[in-house]
């Protein structure tokens, strides 16, 4: 193997495959990155049974051939090698890279040890890439990081003709999501639970072409498969094995009062107030006609913290409790200048969802179904007294 | 030590069977057991008639009945009944003093220095004279005992003294005329253990502690056991009165009148004692991040297990899933002879669950199990019925387990306010007969209490086959 590539061009297609080495590799041959050489494309390629990883770039080749790497240490090396062209070589059972008057000598991994990458499954549909990011990003934030449930760690991907709905949950929150895309085949449903941050991860980082191809393959003995491929990189991930909860029953139907918030307002009065919330305690939000006043702390031995800030509410007057970070994180995720939060009581969960800006007043009274279709439930904190 | 006789010591007489007498008419001037009823059970409270007959509080439930006569009446406990009316006890020593220290559900320290109080032996002898007749008024015929002295230890030592009903003022100065012919197994701290060993060089009295050499005592004792006698015995204490020592914990746990080893059984068992936990952190307004699971096996090793979670709670559903898990790690092949459920960390919010949306937030209507005594049999489903339970009929109205057994179930019906009453036998799962709440005793009975003896014709009112395992 011989091949001579841009600096920049190598060091993004290794740094983009070593984001999905393991941290600790269950063995030392999965800490490696594979460079396989055909013609004059190079493949850059990581499995760790879980996760695969393959992004393809264009190099000018002297001789293939394959070799197996040190992962992280060679994408240490492009990352800081000087912006000339790079020349890679596999001698024996060494890899020497030189750059301009650098050079490197790595020792290789056995390359017969290596896994072989999983085919990637016929493909199920395709997404404009930017709008998959974004209702990715923005249901993955509710999934939950304890893997004891692992039902709670996935995001769901439910896939319903020519309708793809997001959803996640980490039973304080739960955030669903729905976008359009072009399926494969017409009528094609589907739904399946996949790692929410892998998931997250992969869609942020393929949105260099236009489009993400799905694939999905729903083994039968839960070995399914999810892949995503966009311009030269795909990736694919084992499903989750869990039943998600049937959160459709969790969504409220209908609410008693509405408040509408000014976002980057709102979200800076939340976060100075919960600068004295320590460990969870919460946030107290009052909401009255026109004002809504943020209060956090509260004993002796705590700070204590206050901020009104102006929004329309429509309904009685009522005291809610939030975990400040489950908030913020919605708040953040609405991605639209004005939000809207309907209630039900101090005890039922509260709905956050995007206002569109160019719609008028009655438009809020039924969300639209996409693309603005973005719902974010939060479970109150039942506050003392 | 101060020098006023300004700690009041409350220790409430034989509390549980007094409650359980007050409840029970038939039960007055009889002997009453309180305790677990199963195999493995030990007596919680004997009534001063048991203890005529050698029933002890920590002695198991079956040397009890082996010491006590025909017509004893062996009860389970009924913890919402004892709190409520400790709560009216504490309610009534708080009045005295914004300085109460409860040291269990039946037993308080109170600083009388820090109420507005006259501090001479005259004034505080009153004081307690008219505390005793209010806690009786208030409790439908509790009695309390009484100490008051300058330390607490001589408070406490006061209230032993003159049990039950019993009143002493140890005047300042007096001290150790008071404690020195007492035996050294009235001081706390002093087991059996060092009783005896104190015996071996001829130590019987505080009197005769007092004559020996600190050094003498931290050789023969260690160093921290030593010294604390050492000072005792000159009644030489100045612990404070500490107020509101909050609870930092609630936890319940069972012991098994056989060892568990069946999953099944041992999941059921993990649930009850979530639901009791989470029943109490409902009712109290707390929630805990850290959810611990004890576990004794046979051979009595006993591991703890814990795990904190990102968020406070108190559904006893996700308290039992958490328990679950961690019952899952341990290796309980040998069996399982005691399991507990706590939790800690406690907090005043709740964060909501989402999937915990179909539960009501607050489940007042369950029985309030208060305490978290080791001993206590949790009515499960297999076992409804336990001897002294509170019950409602539809149709004959409140009352209480006399006995159960065989798909049959004996119940008195009598309450705090009526004569003894009637006994009646139901099937086990009558669908008239369900579970009570504890009585009201309010107002007090202006008359005597119960005069009616034993009948001698009535049989043990215990089930024939405590198979109850608890």
């Amino acid at each position: 193997m011989k091949f001579r590539v841009a600096r920049e061009v190598l060091a993004d297609a290794v740094a983009w495959t070593a984001r999905s080495l393991p941290p600790r590799p269950s063995v030392p041959v999965l800490a490696g990155i594979m460079l396989d050489v055909e013609g004059n494309t190079l493949s850059v390629s990581g499995f760790d049974y879980e996760v695969s990883a393959r992004s393809e770039v264009d190099v000018h080749a002297t001789d293939g051939g394959r070799a197996l790497v040190p992962g992280r240490l060679l994408a240490e090396i492009t990352r800081a090698l000087p912006p000339h062209p790079v020349e890679i070589v596999a001698e024996g059972s060494r890899l020497s890279i030189s750059c301009s008057n650098a050079r490197f000598s790595l020792p290789t991994l056995p390359v017969e040890d290596y896994p072989s990458l999983p085919s990637m499954p016929s493909a199920a549909g395709v997404v404009e890439s930017d709008a998959f990011a974004e209702a990715v990003g923005q249901v993955a934030i509710a999934a939950g990081r304890d893997d004891t449930l692992p039902m709670l760690t996935g995001v769901r991907l439910e896939i319903e003709d020519d309708l793809v709905t997001l959803a996640a949950t980490d039973r304080y929150r739960l955030a669903v999501r729905e976008f359009a895309w072009r399926p494969e085949t017409p009528g094609l449903t589907a739904a399946v639970l996949v790692p929410a941050r892998t998931l997250a991860d992969a869609a942020k980082t393929l949105t260099s072409g236009p489009e993400v191809v799905l694939s999905l393959s729903s083994g039968t003995s839960g070995e399914g498969i999810l892949g995503l491929s966009g311009k030269d990189r795909q990736t694919t991930t084992r499903l989750l094995d869990a039943e998600f909860v049937k959160y459709r029953a969790i969504m409220p139907s209908s609410s008693t009062s509405f408040a509408t918030l000014p976002v980057g307002m709102f979200t800076d009065a939340a976060k100075r107030v919960a600068l004295v919330a320590e460990r969870g305690t919460p946030l107290r939000c009052e909401f009255t006609p026109g004002t809504v006043t943020l209060k956090a702390g509260g004993s002796d031995d705590e700070g204590q913290a206050e901020e009104r800030c102006d929004v329309e509410f429509d309904g009685d007057p009522l005291t809610i409790g939030f975990n400040p970070t489950f908030l913020l994180d919605g708040l953040a995720a609405v991605h639209t200048e004005r939000a809207r939060m309907d209630f039900t009581s101090a005890l039922k969960p509260a709905v956050l969802s995007g206002v569109e800006p160019e719609r008028d007043p009655d438009a809020a009274e039924k969300p639209a179904v996409r693309p603005g279709s973005y719902r974010y439930l939060i479970m109150p904190v039942r506050l003392p007294g | 030590m101060r020098r006023d006789p300004s700690i009041l010591h409350l220790d409430l007489d034989a509390f549980f069977a007094a409650v359980e007498q007050r409840d029970k008419p038939s039960l007055r001037g009889r002997p009453v057991v309180v305790g677990g009823t199963g195999g493995r059970g030990v007596v919680s409270t004997a009534s001063y008639e048991a203890r005529a007959f050698g029933a002890r509080s920590a002695m198991s439930t079956i040397e009890a009945r082996r010491l006590c006569p025909p017509g004893t009446a062996f009860l389970g406990s009924r913890f919402a009944a004892y709190r409520r009316t400790s709560d009216v006890v504490m309610a009534l020593l708080r009045e005295l003093s914004p300085l109460v220290e409860p040291v269990s559900i039946d037993e308080a320290y109170v600083d009388l220095a820090a109420g507005d109080h006259d501090l001479s032996v005259a004034g505080v002898t009153a004081l307690a004279t008219d505390l005793k007749a209010r806690i009786a008024a208030a409790t439908g015929g509790v009695t309390g005992s009484v100490g008051i002295g300058t330390s607490k230890a001589i408070a406490k030592i006061g209230s032993e003294l003159r049990k039950p009903d019993g009143l002493t003022v140890v005047p300042p100065g007096q001290e150790l005329d008071v404690l020195h012919p007492l035996p050294v197994r009235s001081l706390g701290g002093v087991g059996p253990a060092t009783a005896e060993r104190l015996h071996q060089i001829a130590v019987t009295t505080v009197g005769d502690l007092h004559r020996l050499s600190l050094v003498d005592l931290t050789s023969l004792l260690g160093q921290a056991h030593g010294t604390g006698l050492h000072r005792l015995a000159r009644a030489d204490d100045d612990r404070p009165v500490v107020a509101d020592r909050e609870a930092k914990s609630v936890s319940a746990e069972e012991t098994y009148a056989r060892d568990l080893s069946d999953p099944v059984r041992l999941g059921a068992e993990v649930d009850a004692l979530a639901r009791r936990v989470g029943t109490r952190l409902r009712s109290s307004g707390t929630s805990g991040r850290t959810v611990t699971l004890k576990v004794r096996r046979p051979d009595f090793s006993t591991l703890t297990r814990s795990s904190t979670l990102p968020q406070p709670i108190d559904d006893p559903r996700l308290i039992a899933e958490v328990a679950h898990r961690l019952l899952a790690g341990i290796d309980r092949h040998a069996g399982v002879r005691l399991l507990g459920v706590g939790v800690s960390g406690l907090a005043t919010f709740v964060q909501g669950d989402l999937f915990a949306l179909d539960e009501p937030p607050t489940t007042t209507d369950l029985p309030v199990d208060e305490s978290p005594d080791p001993e206590q049999p949790a009515p499960t489903a297999a076992v409804p019925w336990y001897p002294g339970q509170d019950v409602e009929h539809d149709e004959h109205g409140a009352g209480w387990v006399w006995g159960s057994g065989l798909n049959r179930v004996t119940v008195r019906f009598e309450g705090p306010r009526t004569p003894p009453g009637r006994v009646r036998t139901f099937a086990g799962d009558d669908p008239a007969l369900r579970p009570g709440s504890p009585p009201d005793w309010t107002p007090p009975d202006p008359s005597a209490p119960d005069p009616s003896g034993p009948d001698p014709s009535e049989p043990d009112p215990t089930p024939p086959d405590p198979t109850a395992a608890g």
